[in-house]
């Protein structure tokens, strides 16, 4: 079995109404669930916007503290869940669900251990 | 046969059937050309074996173990490898070791050259230089993306697997594509000052009939390997003496290739009797009209317009809807075939614009046409190619 680490990448901006929303919670909820269910769920979560994120960096003994994500971008990582899989066929399968449940792309990245 | 025919032969199924036992292409890759330094060697000093191929095979298991044991990787693998030649159970719709490879070799989570390289070096046994020489890269980029594609394969786990029943259609059409793309490379090489390049068009038709012999029942492999043969048998009516393009309709056609014409042909009528059409059966349906025909003037481009009718209802494309038009100009005129064309989103492609100007010429526009063979010549980065079409400018 190997991990894979499926990463959802979502546009900035403010959150989507209700009725857009819900669904997708609700059948990420159902995603989740099977992946229990079959034995591949590892760890999900997400993320708030990326305007709550900030980076540290240490430079020659000093850190320096920056506000907002690593990268300018319009769209950033929002959520991810890492899944065991036997092969990456496996994981792309649940990937595509998850792609069709969020209606954003998936990254897919074998972990290494 | 030779040495090096038999490495053409069957590099592809020693690496595929080294890398079920070992799981590691690069362990097999390794092994195997051990084996074939070996053979060099020795056969000339101690003989041919009765068995070249188990030989081959045999000499390649047990350098794959050496270099395990030397790598000192565990008795795990080792074991493993003892026990090749014990078959594993058989699952999957095909049982050989190379369909699992060229599967593994084409999977979609590899970008398109890679699964081209890829494809070329791990069945068709060629070097990497020759594969950088073929797509007219630095060899070190070349070897830099076969390694990373083997190391995505490792780490990402790309399996060593023919794909499920539910995913073979799409699959196979991805495998097929891969061919045809080196096929055409080969073909109608898109860049560098040759016009053919017919060890690619040789390495696609054996790789055409490697999938044939692999999965008898897909008619779409049997219409890929039927177009190769058709168009391939053209090669020698193709191009003039200094090296600048016939048209089809000016070749000599007592130089096509007969043996070639009458295998495609052949294998077109078999697909005929099986009712499956798809693009390539479809595209090799009208290459084999064509061939039929002994002279262009009487070639029946009644049918051809139907089957371009087919293949456009099948797969439409803009590609598609050009070659149409150009049937819909033998059989209907120049003036509504120019209609077609001009709908066309393609002013990029040089032969959407050579088919332009053929089509302005023939309706006495010299000026339009003109234009249109001189945007031909700029887009075409094969210099035999934009000779030709320079050419006709005057």
């Amino acid at each position: 079995m190997k991990q894979y680490l499926l990463s959802v990448y979502q546009p900035d901006g403010g959150r989507p109404p209700a009725e857009v929303l819900d669904p997708i919670m609700q059948g990420l909820q159902r995603l989740n669930d099977d992946l229990r269910a079959a034995g591949a769920w590892v760890f999900a979560a997400g993320l708030h916007a990326p305007e709550t994120a900030t980076v540290v960096r240490v430079r020659d003994g000093q850190d320096l503290v920056t506000d907002g994500p690593f990268t300018e971008g319009k769209e950033h990582l929002g959520g991810f869940t890492v899944i065991q899989a036997p092969d990456l066929d496996a994981a792309l399968r649940w990937a595509r669900r998850m792609a069709d449940v969020t209606t954003l792309p998936i990254e897919v990245r074998p972990i290494a251990s | 046969m030779t040495v090096e025919e038999l490495y053409r032969q069957e590099y592809g199924r020693a690496v595929a059937i080294l890398t079920r036992a070992f799981g590691d292409l690069d362990l097999a890759e390794d092994a195997v050309q051990d084996a074939f330094a070996a053979a060099v060697r020795r056969w000339p000093v101690e003989g041919r074996p009765p068995s070249p191929t188990g030989w081959i095979l045999t000499t390649a298991r047990n350098r794959a173990i050496d270099r395990l044991r030397r790598a000192k990787v565990g008795v795990e693998k080792e074991a493993l490898a003892m026990a090749m030649g014990d078959d594993e159970p058989v699952t999957g719709p095909f049982s050989d070791d190379r369909l699992r490879l060229v599967f593994t070799c084409c999977h979609p989570a590899l970008a398109l050259p890679v699964r081209v390289a890829l494809t070329l070096r791990l069945l068709g046994g060629l070097t990497t230089a020759e594969i950088a020489r073929a797509f007219l890269v630095p060899e070190a980029t070349m070897a830099q993306r076969i390694v990373r594609a083997k190391a995505k394969i490792r780490h990402a786990g790309i399996p060593y697997r023919i794909p499920a029943e539910a995913d073979l259609p799409e699959r196979l059409r991805g495998v097929l594509a891969v061919v045809y793309l080196i096929f055409n490379e080969g073909y109608l090489a898109s860049s560098g000052d040759a016009l053919v390049r017919d060890d690619l068009c040789a390495e696609a038709i054996r790789l055409g009939r490697l999938l044939v012999e692999l999965m008898p029942d897909e008619p779409e492999a049997h219409g890929l390997l039927a177009l190769m043969l058709l168009v391939a048998s053209r090669r020698n009516a193709r191009t003039a003496p200094d090296g600048t393009p016939v048209l089809l309709a000016d070749q000599d056609r007592s130089r096509w290739d007969r043996a070639l014409v009458a295998e495609g042909q052949a294998i077109v009528r078999e697909c005929l009797r099986r009712n499956r059409p798809g693009p390539y059966q479809i595209q090799a349906a009208i290459n084999a009209v064509h061939s039929d025909a002994p002279s262009a003037a009487r070639t029946d481009w009644s049918q051809i317009l139907q089957l371009y009718d087919l293949l456009a209802a099948t797969a439409p494309s803009p590609v598609v809807a050009l070659n149409r038009a150009v049937a819909v100009a033998e059989v209907h005129g120049p003036e509504p075939a120019l209609g077609i064309v001009d709908g066309l989103a393609l002013d990029d492609y040089h032969v959407y614009q050579a088919v332009r100007a053929d089509l302005l010429r023939r309706l006495g526009r010299t000026d339009e046409a003109s234009a249109a063979y001189a945007r031909a010549a700029e887009l075409t980065e094969n210099t035999a190619s934009r000779e030709w079409l320079l050419g006709r400018l005057t």
